[in-house]
């Protein structure tokens, strides 16, 4: 058999894939809540609009058509299905067996594309002609105005004025790609804000437009939608573990800032008896700092003062700077399946620069919080296989590391 | 019935129509304003409570918000302080859930009630998620104002006046809080279909940011309210300006 066919019964295997019963895959109840963690808090304008997204999701997913024709999408645009890499040089070096999920090589270079393309069809599908976006370190922000000119819709993206700065980059190559990007310069001008803006745009222009949200937050049914459209990381990892190592992983490793990437490789593996790590960094830690709160939409984790103030998250990378957390993560950490430990900015830029030496790959600086943990747990984990989500390259940061790396 | 709603039907029946400043407690200048506003012609006043992420605010309100936390404002303390306002009409607090959910709705309905608060209004609570919230209130006698949007179905519309304590948030336009060169069209649709299925008073709040915007609402809804453009003017030049203005969207609601 050769290998084009092997990956494409891979990829057509993920199509139609759907969780049995009982599995913690199920989607969320009638409110949009998987256990306590979720809901639809948002203001009254916007109920209507959910209501609508909610149904057209549903109708569209139940759909053979939509999913095929998301699916061709992936694999001829996108590049999926994406591939796994072994590390030997690191492997060996940790004394575990260390596979990559490589979301890196998929078209604009992060997994941000699987939910972007599976949004923008669906947006269009329901007569919508403009995508809003929030960015973080841009990658959601340039998949969305990729899928906006790859169909033809119009395209604005916010912006924290901090992140514009660090990731100047990202913030071109929106505009080539014909998008609108504004500079959010309230509260923290970073992530947090920049979906208060989009939010806001959205209450004002509900009627013709779609807020492409980028992780797996915000009020139902964005957690599960999202995670549904990621569910292709897991899907695919898992049929490709199989073939790898003959079985699961043992750990199963991804970073945390919304939680798109880690559900979508989580949702591989949840029902396995793989190890569920989700990494956070230290000055965003959600579910480790944070307690239940309610903002952008969603009851979850969230990092807050003692009054209920959402508090600033700090971080060196601009796609982890978040306080909260999807709540399909508060809700796995609150049943104890995954845990979600931290790292700091040190050990982040210890790893960026690790997995670029030993492995010639140049990791993004949300993705190397990941390998930070794996580099740390590494002597507990001896002779193990871990599986780490690459969730995206670290091209956009080269110019940040420049600055520190002097 | 509440003392707000209470209050508000009875002046309706005598033919006033009701007027609504909103401001944002903890910015400096905050209660002398709402003295102003209360001596020259408001029926009740929303006070806003500062939260970090209001996302049904614009620029204006936004920074209001800002600065008082900036200044370490905290709900706490913006309710001492009401406390000892002293002014006779009832008064109404606009915060966001967050604020509500942290100590519990138990509580925080109970803190409002000890300051001599008559309801609240929480934009990012719709119906489908007030139910722990309101059975709180409730209890306290709070009245919670629901929001009523220009996007809401005929269907929903009836629900969400079920729920109204005090009155119905009809929201002027699809946005947030800010001031507009015209009233929207969907300002006095809304209130109109609200008009038609409920005999709870109706004021007309978001977007309506003048005098003459306030008189155009006032012919289809018994009252308004006024966010942005009073903020700005507490902002510019102080809690004088803000009665001033008061009295200047006062006598013109009241021109037949
Ligand atoms: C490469 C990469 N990984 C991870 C993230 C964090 O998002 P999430 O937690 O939703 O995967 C981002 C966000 O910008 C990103 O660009």
């Amino acid at each position: 058999m050769t290998e084009k066919s092997s990956s494409a019964a891979i990829a057509d295997s993920t199509v139609n894939k759907e969780e049995s019963l009982g599995s913690l895959l199920a989607p969320p109840d009638e409110s949009g809540r998987f256990g306590e963690f979720g809901g639809r808090f948002v203001p009254e304008t916007l109920v209507p609009a959910c209501e609508e997204l909610e149904a057209g999701f549903n109708e569209a997913w139940a759909d053979q058509g939509f999913r095929y024709e998301l699916r061709d999408r992936l694999n001829e645009y996108a590049g999926r299905p994406s591939i796994l890499t072994e590390c030997h040089n690191l492997g060996s070096q940790l004394g575990i067996r260390l596979i990559l999920k490589r979301e890196d090589l998929n078209h604009t270079g992060s997994h941000k594309i699987n939910n972007v393309l599976g949004q923008a069809l669906l947006a269009k599908r329901m007569g919508k002609t403009r995508l809003v976006a929030e960015t973080g370190a841009g990658q959601h922000g340039v998949a969305t105005a990729t899928a906006a000119a790859l169909l033809d819709m119009d395209c604005k993206v916010y912006m924290g004025e901090v992140d514009v700065d660090r990731q100047e980059l990202n913030v071109f190559r929106m505009r080539l790609l014909g998008s609108e990007v504004e500079a959010v310069s309230s509260g923290s001008r970073t992530l947090k804000d920049a979906v208060n803006e989009a939010m806001r745009d959205w209450v004002a222009t509900v009627g013709h437009t779609h807020y492409c949200l980028g992780s797996v937050m915000g009020p139902h049914p964005y957690p599960w939608m999202v995670r549904q459209f990621h569910r292709v990381i897991g899907d695919e990892a898992h049929a490709q573990c199989l073939e790898l190592l003959g079985q699961a992983p043992e750990v199963v490793v991804a970073c945390v800032g919304g939680g798109s990437n880690a559900i979508g490789i989580f949702s591989g593996f949840v029902d396995s008896d793989s190890r569920l790590v989700g990494v956070e960094p230290a000055g965003g830690a959600a579910v480790s700092r944070g307690a239940a709160g309610v903002v952008h939409g969603m009851r979850s984790y969230l990092m807050q003062d003692e009054v209920g103030q959402v508090e600033e998250a700090h971080s060196i990378s601009a796609g982890l700077d978040y306080p909260g957390v999807g709540p399909e993560h508060s809700y796995l950490a609150s049943l104890g399946r995954a845990e979600y430990p931290t790292v700091t900015d040190a050990e982040v830029v210890e790893s960026f620069q690790l997995l670029s030496r030993s492995e010639g790959i140049i990791p993004a600086l949300e993705s190397a919080h990941a390998l930070a943990w794996i580099v740390r747990e590494a002597p507990q984990m001896q002779g193990q296989s871990v599986l780490m989500n690459l969730s995206g390259r670290g091209d956009k940061d080269v110019d940040q590391m420049m600055g520190i790396l002097g | 019935m509440g003392r707000l709603e209470d209050e508000f039907r009875s002046k309706r029946a005598a033919g006033r129509k009701l007027l609504v400043p909103y401001i944002t407690g903890g910015y400096p200048g905050w209660q002398p304003a709402i003295r102003a506003a209360a001596a020259n012609g408001a029926d009740a006043v929303e006070i806003g409570i500062p939260f970090s992420d209001p996302v049904m605010d614009g620029p204006v309100i936004q920074q209001a918000s800002q600065f008082a936390l900036e200044q370490g404002v905290t709900p706490a303390a913006i309710l001492d302080e009401v406390t000892r306002l002293d002014v006779e009409i009832p008064l109404a607090v606009m915060t966001y859930y967050n604020l509500v959910h942290h100590p519990g709705p138990v509580r925080f309905a109970a803190d409002l009630r000890r300051a001599g608060i008559s309801a609240a209004i929480l934009p990012d609570l719709p119906l489908e998620e007030a139910g722990p919230w309101c059975a709180a209130a409730d209890a306290e006698g709070i009245e919670t104002i629901m929001l009523a949007a220009p996007t809401a179905p005929d269907d929903r519309l009836p629900r969400v006046v079920d729920r109204a304590h005090g009155f119905v948030y009809s929201v002027g336009l699809l946005g947030v809080t800010g001031e507009r060169e015209s009233l929207a069209e969907s300002a006095t649709a809304l209130a109109k279909r609200l008009k038609a299925i409920t005999d709870k008073p109706v004021l007309v709040g978001v977007g309506v940011s003048n005098a003459t915007q306030a008189y155009e609402v006032t012919r289809v809804a018994d009252g308004v309210i006024q966010g942005a453009s009073v903020v700005r003017r507490l902002m510019e030049d102080g809690p004088d300006a803000v009665g001033d203005y008061v009295a200047e969207v006062r006598s013109a609601i009241d021109a037949d």
